[in-house]
């Protein structure tokens, strides 16, 4: 194990940093609140310096990096605020594809979203499917010539940017079956798709994503047909960890900008700093900040082990902590900031409102806990029942091998 | 940054999982599991069947009788020997008292002691706080005044745990109160059998003995027992307390208690099913066990990060912090899942340090044992060893320089 950054990935870390430094100021960020929330420049930039292939190994078409390397992009950008889509195409999209496409697929299809010339965002989430990722509701019916498809994709982050969506819809199967789950390419313009686009409490554009008989050709289908769920479920555990990655970012942020701010308001003829009860919140704030951290290492050590149990259970730990850890940061930041942290005019709300939209996207807090209660259940019960394999092999052992010594 | 273990340090985890399940004395672990503290046989026990291993001071240097361990494996250890029911080693002396003579003392010292230590021949206590020398420890009133080849001790030390069963205590003394009071402390080694020193126990809320007071009345200590140099006790002091920090998370034993409290909760019933099925509750074990998760990768962090690296006095600081909260959240819900019978006092039968040596054992579950015992002593986890609003204030001073 080794906790402290390469060079290469000190050197990521520095041109995030710089680049947020220097183009997603607390100014420049409100032009783009105004305008389309989204900078098809900044998306360039992305491209350019690397970022949307960060994440990915060599193999995988990027630039030799995994999710470390995603998470130290997503905590810049959380740092910052930005309102690029970066964890519904880098991450999630872009995970999808690759744990489902066909061969001829992936290398159709990475290249052009991690050059920046394509956003191509995971539409998974549906309303009625809150808690369970197997629920797929959204109808794939074959026709003639392919597919076409009927439903409503919800809340798809970073969807009003998007030319193509990899949409989830079932192709047999009742609405929760883990199997007839099946993944679709989707461009945004294609008939029978309606794009109804709005804005989330941090600032970013989502969308729903309506589907009316869209019709779709037989290479729409990315992989195989019914297949789909436990790519969508790797997908969805990265994404959740980039999302993570952005709130350890975003609290970070919010944690020394309340420092600063401490030291310099004076009330009752001091700094504020000079106060024990907001020493000892803010001592607290710390705590939560690093525990926070702490587990989002835990979160990405799990993306990389080939358990999908523990990979699921870690990330759902990982929600459910820094979930209520980024609440709590966010919360007292505001507080701590007196009336002005409660303006559109000050930094610190909107840090607050970033931190906010993470606790409750994919799943609020306790949603997650839920599940990682089910799961470290039969992660204690599969290991249990492993260790009786074992013993009951090893008895059979002593009985084969040592007649003699008994 | 690279979060693999590596494969060589699960070897050394499976190799050492092997080892403590074929040496460790089933009895002693049976009594490890439950929740009191082990008796002196138990720890005298396992730490000479450790240290005729090698394996007596984990924490120490390969020259005096220690291992050179990475830190991870350290932590690694600590893990297996919990899980497994090894009685607490002697903390005082294996984690503070010997990291100092064998830093700070002189070479007759560390003869003198240390092979002790390692097999377990003496126990030792720490004679730091005094009634009006809590967290405000450097205000300490005990003088030592220096009479030819000898200091003689006056004064008072409470909440000295295990000051009952210990051979030697540690101690900090004044030896000058004319300087500010940090300048004025020596480090003095002292026989606990010495004329003059009296210990009376204090009986804490979970009905069992752990801490006392210790009263000296002119106990003569020989002038070689000074470690160190004198005035200079605050120095080692500080060494000392910031020594094992990573441990201080004490993860290891709130790891274990967390799987009893699961066992608990599969067998016992509430509203006719497994109060582990039950949807609240099993949401409070989740929290737990979540917000341990996170404190595990706090601890592996620091484990990790070089001493002069800046980052580490933030990570580290959660450690203690959030330990002590977590010992005493693990306790209480243990207590919770067993309902009635939770609050049933059990005699340490097997131990020796009940306040009433008559209390009959209640007709509960075997596994009901210990518990409340815990939830009740971990009151004190985040009062010792520096009170949380202290730890909090150390974070505002020395993290976010408030």
């Amino acid at each position: 194990m080794d906790f402290s950054l390469s060079p290469e990935q000190q050197a990521l870390k520095d041109s995030a940093a710089r680049f947020v430094e220097r183009e997603y100021g607390f100014e420049a960020r409100n032009a783009l609140l105004r305008g389309d929330r989204f900078s098809a420049q900044h998306w360039a930039t992305f491209a350019e310096l690397g970022w949307l292939g960060a994440g990915l190994s060599e193999e995988e078409g990027g630039f030799g990096g995994g999710p470390i390397e995603t998470a130290i992009v997503a905590e810049e950008l959380g740092r910052a605020l930005a309102l690029e889509p970066f964890a519904p195409c880098a991450v999630m999209g872009v995970r999808a594809l690759l744990a489902q496409a066909s061969e001829a697929q992936r290398e159709a299809l990475i290249e052009p979203i991690i050059s920046g010339e394509s956003i191509c965002v995971l539409a998974h989430g549906e309303r009625a499917g809150r808690g369970e990722d197997a629920h797929v509701a959204v109808k794939a019916a074959k026709s003639n010539d392919g597919y076409k498809l009927s439903g409503r994709k919800c809340f798809v982050l970073g969807g009003p940017h998007a030319d193509a969506f990899v949409v989830s819809a079932r192709t047999s199967g009742q609405t929760t079956d883990r199997r007839g789950v099946s993944l679709f390419l989707v461009a945004a313009d294609a008939q029978g798709v309606d794009i109804v686009p709005y804005h989330g409490v941090d600032g970013r554009m989502v969308c729903d994503l309506v589907l009316d008989q869209a019709a779709l050709s037989a290479d729409a289908l990315i992989g195989e047909e019914g297949g789909a769920l436990d790519a969508v479920e790797l997908a969805l555990d990265h994404g959740l960890a980039s999302l993570c990655a952005e709130a350890v970012g975003a609290m970070d942020a919010a944690l020394w900008m309340t420092r600063d701010y401490l030291q310099t308001r004076s009330q009752f003829g001091v700094t504020l700093n000079t106060f024990q009860a907001l020493q000892h919140r803010m001592a607290d704030m710390l705590v939560e900040t690093e525990l926070a951290r702490s587990m989002l290492y835990r979160a990405l050590a799990a993306l990389e082990t080939d358990d999908p149990l523990k990979r699921r259970m870690d990330v759902a730990a990982a929600k459910a902590q820094i979930g209520e850890a980024g609440h709590f940061v966010g919360a007292w930041a505001v507080q701590l900031h007196g009336a002005i942290g409660t303006t559109e005019e000050h930094p610190v709300g909107h840090l607050y409102k970033r931190l906010a939209f993470v606790r409750n996207f994919m799943g609020a807090s306790d949603v997650h806990l839920a599940r990682f209660a089910a799961w470290s259940a039969e992660a204690k019960a599969q290991d249990a029942h492993g260790q009786a394999a074992r013993a009951g092999r090893k008895a059979d052992d002593r009985r084969r091998t040592s007649p003699v010594s008994d | 940054m690279d979060f693999k273990l590596d494969p060589a340090d699960e070897a050394f985890r499976a190799e050492m999982r092997a080892f403590i399940r074929a040496n460790l004395p089933e009895d002693v672990a049976r009594r490890g599991r439950r929740g009191y503290h082990p008796t002196h046989d138990d720890v005298q026990r396992w730490q000479r069947i450790l240290n005729a291993q090698g394996w007596g001071a984990i924490n120490w240097p390969a020259e005096h009788g220690g291992v050179d361990w990475s830190p991870l494996r350290r932590f690694l250890f600590q893990m297996e020997l919990k899980a497994a029911g090894a009685p607490v080693e002697d903390q005082s002396a294996l984690e503070l008292v010997g990291p100092v003579i064998y830093t700070f003392g002189s070479q007759a010292q560390k003869d003198r002691y240390l092979p002790a230590i390692l097999n377990a021949d003496e126990f030792w206590c720490q004679g730091f706080s005094e009634p009006n020398a809590g967290s405000d420890l450097a205000s300490l009133r005990t003088r030592a005044v220096r009479d030819g080849d000898e200091f003689v001790v006056d004064g008072q030390k409470i909440w000295t745990s295990e000051a009952h069963k210990a051979d030697m205590m540690f101690a900090l003394v004044r030896t000058n109160s004319e300087v500010k009071p940090q300048a004025g402390i020596s480090f003095l080694l002292i026989d606990m059998k010495s004329p003059g020193l009296t210990v009376r126990p204090i009986y804490t809320i979970n009905e069992g003995l752990s801490v006392n007071e210790v009263f000296f009345d002119s106990v003569r200590v020989p002038a070689e027992n000074l470690v160190g140099e004198e005035n200079r006790g605050w120095s080692y002091a500080k060494f000392l307390l910031t020594n094992e920090r990573a441990m201080s998370a004490e993860v290891p034993h709130t790891h274990h208690d967390l799987e009893l409290l699961k066992d608990i909760a599969a067998v016992e019933i509430l509203n006719g099913r497994p109060i582990a099925e039950d949807p609240l509750f099993a949401a409070k074990i989740a929290k737990l066990e979540v917000d341990l998760l996170a404190l595990e990768y706090a601890v592996l962090r620091v484990l990790h990060t070089p001493e002069d690296d800046a980052s580490l006095n933030a990570v580290s600081s959660v450690l203690k912090l959030r330990g002590a909260e977590l010992r005493q959240r693990v306790s209480e819900l243990s207590v919770e899942a067993l309902g009635e019978y939770g609050l049933a006092v059990f005699p340490d039968v097997e131990g020796q340090d009940n306040m009433d040596k008559l209390a009959p054992v209640p007709p509960a579950p075997d596994y009901a044992a210990g518990h409340l015992s815990k939830a009740m002593f971990r009151r004190a986890t985040t009062i010792y060893g520096g009170a949380n609003e202290i730890q909090r204030n150390i974070i505002a001073k020395t993290v976010l320089g408030l």
